[in-house]
């Protein structure tokens, strides 16, 4: 195995996932099988080589600093879930 | 088993449609009825629309039936129907990119390209199926189900536009749009025997197109001719303010070199693609393809692209680490799903994100976070990058020899349904020769050119940065003299 549980639990946790204890087991055996897969890369002398970020070598383009966008926070919000007064509501966070 | 039946305008391409339309025989209403019936009558078969907007439809046919006739509209694809992939946005109506997670999400925006194609006086019919977020080679990874494949109903129609793929080969739209990002417009093509490009990266705006992989996602044209893809290629490609990733490069009218000739075109058959893995039967097509093409007076040579057994690798690190970071976007708080009663705002995000998205998009969200946690990101998403400029600079070194490259899109035809469902890694290294075209941005092609055991077979066509008019010349000229691309299933022929 390429990755133990308890890594993949650790991760999870970073990607905001809820993985539950029953597919635990099954996600550990897959993922590991993609990163034995993708491990045929370190076989590759890859030194001074520049990483590929944009495969146009593009930089990021810049523009004026002016207002584009209107405010249009009814709209935007009229996909949420939960929202009151013009605000989203999650959880109570402070007690 | 296959008709190729000119008269029925389910087959007709959309040049030949707009030309009915212009010419009086048909009006865009009767013939989005006719599209609507048949997506009626056919659809429950094939799973390919996820949403039909009969009403939005029927006002459109009636405003462009209007000014077509007034004159103020002659666009080349004004009044011809189309379909979406479900991952562009289009505001009022849903936009799911086929998951759970978006399963309510109805776009307050449109996408560049909806846009553009509106102004041209195209008729959306609705939005098609695909693999949740793009995920995926076989269309089986949708909250809305599998797609079958029109040419036999037990098999894949490939991914991850498969709906697109569907609904164009069985006549259920004239062209559609999907996305790729490593291979999900020129697999399923393959698979379903129609057309398609990829073209370069930039190359078309990804405003309203949902990311999945931002390095390599690019919008993609899916067809009945390349004639067709012409023409919707020009109509939304170009430089957009409201994407800063869209290359500021001029849009060719991709139609006045469709006729050009291929005398003294300069093939290269990249040798990796013809190595161990490929089906026979499918080697034969292909090669029978290449041959064609020397009758038209081009020459071939074989090339290597070394570093393209690596493509895997590198897009499996690449395309889940990018994911991971776009998708990091659905925290149940601002759209989409969101879970119900969580105990606190810890619980919110992380059950709205495990019961919203599916297996294979919580795996590659998973490696994805994995390949760029603290201590691993030089060991894998650098490794992947540096591996990556590899690729590229093959196919830099190999358009210094040749004009187009030319290969099969996929190993096999499309597989059964369930085949591959539960061996992700089998279904990764189908890709195997999708991925290097898009890990190094250049536009590719795949058109189809026969058959193995009554399944389409495609061949892929690869051109340099930005020569997506080459790519279209090619392609046409083949269609000038094979009739491959005119063939339908015959099960879902006849009005």
């Amino acid at each position: 195995m390429s990755i133990r549980q308890a890594e993949v639990v650790k991760v999870a946790h970073l990607a905001r996932l809820a993985i539950p204890e029953e597919r635990l087991e099954g996600y550990t055996h897959t993922i590991s099988d993609i990163l034995d897969l993708v491990a045929l890369m370190n076989a590759v002398n890859t030194d001074g080589v520049l990483p590929l970020s944009n495969p146009l070598d593009a930089v990021q383009l810049l523009r004026e600093d002016v207002v584009t966008e209107t405010n249009q926070r009814e709209l935007y919000q009229s996909v949420a879930p939960r929202v009151e007064d013009g605000l989203y509501l999650v959880p109570k966070v402070i007690e | 088993m296959t008709v190729a039946t000119q008269g029925d305008l389910s087959t007709l391409t959309s040049k030949e449609l707009h030309h009915k339309i212009v010419n009086g025989d048909i009006s865009v209403m009767e013939l989005v009825e006719i599209f609507l019936q048949r997506i009626e009558k056919y659809d429950p078969q094939l799973n390919a629309y996820i949403t039909v907007v009969q009403d939005q439809a029927r006002t459109q046919a009636i405003a462009i039936d209007n000014k077509i006739r007034s004159g103020e509209l002659n666009h080349p694809l004004a009044g011809v129907p189309y379909a979406l992939k479900d991952l562009f946005c289009t505001k009022g109506i849903l936009t799911s990119c086929g998951s759970k997670m978006l399963s309510n999400f109805i776009s307050p925006y449109d996408a560049t390209v909806y846009d553009k194609l509106n102004h041209a006086g195209a008729v959306l019919l609705g939005k098609v199926n695909m693999d949740e977020f793009a995920m995926g080679s076989s269309n089986e990874n949708s909250f809305y189900g599998a797609v079958a494949n029109p040419w036999d109903i037990t098999r894949v129609p490939g991914g991850s536009s498969g709906g697109s793929a569907a609904a164009v080969a069985a006549g259920l739209a004239p062209y559609s749009l999907g996305s790729d990002t490593g291979g999900s417009v020129r697999q399923p093509a393959s698979y379903c025997g129609i057309s398609s490009i990829k073209p370069t990266y930039g190359r078309i705006s990804r405003y309203g197109m949902t990311a999945f992989a931002s390095s390599l996602d690019q919008c993609g044209v899916m067809a009945r001719s390349a004639e067709d893809m012409a023409l919707v290629l020009h109509a939304i490609s170009g430089f957009d303010g409201k994407d800063s990733t869209s290359a500021m490069m001029p849009v060719p009218d991709y139609s006045e070199t469709l006729n050009d000739s291929l005398a003294g075109l300069r093939i290269g058959i990249p040798k990796e693609f013809f190595a161990e893995g490929l089906d026979a039967d499918v080697a034969k097509v292909i090669n029978e393809a290449v041959q064609k093409f020397t009758q038209l007076g081009a020459t071939v040579k074989e090339v290597s692209l070394p570093n393209s057994h690596l493509s895997v690798a590198a897009y499996y690190v690449i395309a889940p680490a990018e994911a991971s970071a776009n998708l990091a976007r659905f925290d149940g708080v601002r759209f989409g799903y969101s879970c119900n009663d969580p105990k606190n705002l810890q619980d919110l995000y992380e059950r709205s994100r495990w019961e919203g998205f599916g297996d294979e998009v919580k795996r590659r969200i998973v490696i994805g976070t994995y390949a760029l946690s603290s201590g691993y990101y030089d060991a894998y998403y650098l490794k992947a990058q540096k591996i990556r400029r590899l690729i590229k600079n093959d196919f830099v070194a190999a358009f210094n020899e040749v004009d187009v490259l030319m290969g099969p899109v996929t190993p096999t035809t499309a597989f059964k349904i369930g085949e591959k469902s539960d061996d992700p890694i089998a279904m990764y290294l189908g890709d195997i020769y999708t991925l290097p075209i898009s890990l190094a941005g250049v536009p590719a092609v795949s058109i189809p050119v026969g058959f193995s055991d009554n399944l389409p077979v495609g061949l892929q066509i690869i051109g340099d940065y930005f020569n997506e008019a080459k790519l279209l010349n090619v392609a046409h000229q083949y269609q000038q003299v094979t009739d491959w691309h005119r063939q339908s299933p015959s099960q879902f022929s006849g009005v």
